[in-house]
């Protein structure tokens, strides 16, 4: 692709900024050297790796099992999406069919989860752009989807609550109906947000062609999720590939027109509400019977190699699993949305003024943990 | 003279106080208030209802490291924020808190609660002393040494240049109508009734001045020059201890100056509907005084009100409102006074 560089103003005085890694919107320890004439951004260099655990590398020494509580801290906004996607990858290589309940109740958490996320994606990018009040409005309704999970699997965060073949528990009593009355009351919350924001004359201002990516270059840059789907490209794991049980359920994908930031958060406000839909579905079928497939107690893939994705809340998230047909994966390498749309960025902000920097850092919806691993 | 002397010093120490007393009140019923707005509790630990949060606040500020980083400009460094708290601290003098009831103490009239009554450029004045104020934030932003902070203080100069004008413009309606800027004269012409105030008879000038005050305030959606999301802090980052205090209550002082200032163009100051014309000596001052309060306190809940639920313009769009939108809306307002007055009608 052909890279255009912006020419300097004749009298432009260049002046490099070290944007982060202690910054209060970069969404955790993002550093950005900036080239800046003024206000203007000339160039956008991400540097990453603040947070590299080494996950990938961890994961060849765990059992498969072992290796879910270190997805949870990837996206740690998202660690049901992230189990959901390593089980799946080690469940296709073993040709495992997990019980309808289970997928059912895979379905409800992760689309309670991709509330959470957006959650905290609409309550940051608001923040980002000045407007504070919608982050405790968002967190309070995030605070109840962190209670269903604490409920569920004993942990708000780092859920680990699947297992290779199934989940670990069933349900509580009462808890369908609790999430019921939360996702009942949840469409209301999220029109109070849009009265906030969407046709607020400086929110727009602030968002309207701020931060385009065309349908093309999207595809080009390999962005999957919502930054995607606002450039108008109708692409999500849950309907082309679908996993699960998302094959039996209705929803949409919503689609920008103009790949700008005001388009991604449309899209995502709407995705909020699919999501609410999704799970009204999966709570009226959810079908009784086991939660847990019959599997071997130790956990040995044959040998083989598997690609497998789901949708996560920031885009695709894929598993890329490699197995020699031990207990432990031979490699296991993870494809992550943040990462690769991050990589985006200096293309989308070059050209425009500091402020839209934070806009755009908001709306692609970035979490350093997958980002770094 | 002396008694003239001695209770002129006594209303400059009286509004002096209460002013710096309306600091940690306002920051108090600007953290409840966000609270109350964002569905959270907000400070309600210290003292009844939190009142003694801010000052808590204050004592923690004096005990911080006063810091003066390596590469800074140590006179500017210094100077900055007491610029701007003396920009700040100086500007209310020609207010006019009160009637000029005819009260006399001592043998001296008192001439209202009004620092300097007779200065008969009060409008003229406060502009001028109100846009000294971003050079506080200008010097502090150049001499920090700091590229954010370069940055605050170059949108504080390009934001001076774009609402400035149309804040300007915007009195001089009420100025045309008044023929004084004399500030007490100014509420006098408005008289009691409401539908002779300002607000009422010059709205898009009222608009305008309002949309300009919160800009001259460096407040939401116009903070551009702190920023916190963009800047991390703008102007002040690298201020420390009772220096960073100086711009926070530089920032609030302001705040009430410039409602203040709102109260006397546009709302017509002290004045009640119907009461003050009938009241007159102690109890006149009094009423007065308290209306004026009252009038302040609105404004100053609008404030708190816009900062906690609107976003951030970006600096070129506060540059575009300035120059398209409020200027051509100050001089059309301009041209429909001219035009009234032509007409007998104001």
């Amino acid at each position: 692709m052909e890279r255009t560089h912006l020419k300097a103003f004749a009298d432009a005085e260049e002046m490099e900024i070290s944007f982060g890694p202690q910054h209060p919107s970069t969404h955790g320890v993002l550093r950005l050297m900036v080239k800046v004439d003024g206000e203007r951004i000339l160039d956008v260099k991400p540097i990453i790796g603040y947070l590299h655990r080494g996950t990938e590398k961890l994961f060849e020494r765990e059992t498969y099992n072992g290796c879910i509580p270190h997805t949870d801290r990837m996206d740690y906004t998202a660690a049901v999406t992230n189990n959901q996607g390593l089980v799946g990858a080690v469940e296709r290589l073993m040709g495992i069919t997990i019980p309808p309940r289970a997928a059912y109740l895979r379905m409800i958490l992760a689309e309670l989860q991709r509330l959470a996320s957006h959650l905290v994606w609409l309550a940051t990018h608001a923040l980002d752009i000045g407007a504070q009040t919608p982050y405790f409005y968002c967190f309070e309704e995030r605070d109840k989807i962190l209670d269903l999970f604490e409920e569920y699997c004993g942990a708000r965060l780092t859920t680990n609550c699947m297992r290779v073949g199934g989940m670990p528990f069933d349900l509580t009593p009462g808890w369908t109906d609790r999430c019921r009355a939360f996702i009942e009351q949840f469409p209301a919350k999220v029109s109070d947000w849009e009265r906030l924001l969407t046709k607020n004359r400086i929110w727009r201002e602030r968002t309207v062609g701020v931060g385009v990516i065309s349908a093309a270059d999207a595809i080009e840059w390999g962005l999957t999720g919502p930054p995607l789907r606002g450039s108008g490209v109708r692409w999500d794991i849950r309907k082309v590939f679908p996993y699960d049980r998302y094959d039996e359920v209705e929803f949409d994908v919503p689609i920008g027109t103009n790949g700008d930031t005001y388009d991604r958060y449309l899209v995502r406000m709407e995705e909020m509400r699919q999501s609410v839909r999704i799970i009204r579905q999966c709570l009226e079928r959810l079908p009784d019977g086991p939660v847990m497939a019959k599997v071997p107690k130790i956990i040995k893939p044959p040998k083989g190699e598997v690609y497998f994705s789901v949708e996560a809340p920031k885009g695709e998230l894929g598993y890329y699993l490699v197995s020699e047909g031990g207990d432990t994966p031979y490699r296991l390498h993870v494809r992550p949305a943040c990462f690769i749309n991050l990589q985006a960025l200096p293309e989308m902000v070059r050209g425009q003024l500091v402020a839209d920097l934070v806009a755009v850092i908001g709306t692609l919806d970035i979490v350093l943990g997958e980002i770094d691993r | 003279m002396w008694a003239e002397l001695a209770v002129t010093a006594a209303k400059l120490l009286v509004v002096a106080t209460v002013l710096l007393t309306c600091v940690p009140i306002m920051v108090w019923v600007e953290r409840r208030g966000a609270a109350f707005i964002q569905d959270r509790l907000g400070p309600n630990r210290v003292g009844p209802m939190g009142l003694l949060q801010p000052v808590i606040d204050a004592v923690k500020l004096f005990f911080k490291e006063d810091l003066t980083p390596g590469g800074v400009n140590p006179i500017l460094y210094t100077l900055a924020p007491m610029v701007s708290m003396f920009v700040a601290l100086v500007t209310f003098i020609v207010i006019p808190f009160s009637a000029d009831a005819g009260v006399e103490v001592f043998g001296v009239p008192l001439k209202g609660i009004h620092v300097a009554p007779d200065l008969g450029v009060g409008v003229l004045y406060l502009l001028a002393i109100s846009s000294l104020g971003v050079y506080g934030i200008v010097l502090a932003g150049w001499s920090s040494n700091n590229k954010y902070s370069l940055l605050g203080g170059l949108r504080s100069s390009a934001q001076l240049l774009s609402y400035e004008l149309s804040l300007t413009m915007s009195v001089l309606g009420v100025v045309l109508v008044s023929g004084t800027l004399n500030l007490q004269e100014v509420i006098g012409r408005q008289g009691p009734e409401i539908w002779k105030w300002h607000a009422v008879t010059q709205p898009i000038g009222f608009i305008v001045f309002l949309v300009a005050a919160f800009a001259e305030t460096n407040r939401l959606p116009f903070d551009l020059a702190e920023a916190e999301t963009e800047l991390v802090a703008g102007y002040h980052v690298e201020y420390s201890s009772m220096r960073f205090a100086s711009f926070f209550m530089s920032e609030y002082i302001n705040i009430v100056t410039i409602s203040a200032l709102t109260v006397t163009l546009f709302l017509g100051g002290w004045q009640v509907p119907w009461l003050t014309a009938t009241l007159s000596g102690w109890p006149l001052l009094l009423v007065s005084a308290g209306a004026f309060a009252a009038k302040v306190a609105l404004l100053l809940w609008l404030f708190v009100w816009v900062r906690w639920s609107l976003p951030r313009f970006r600096y070129d769009q506060l540059m575009q409102l300035g120059w398209k939108g409020l200027l051509p809306l100050a001089a059309l307002n301009l041209l429909i006074v001219g035009m009234a007055m032509g007409q007998g009608w104001l």
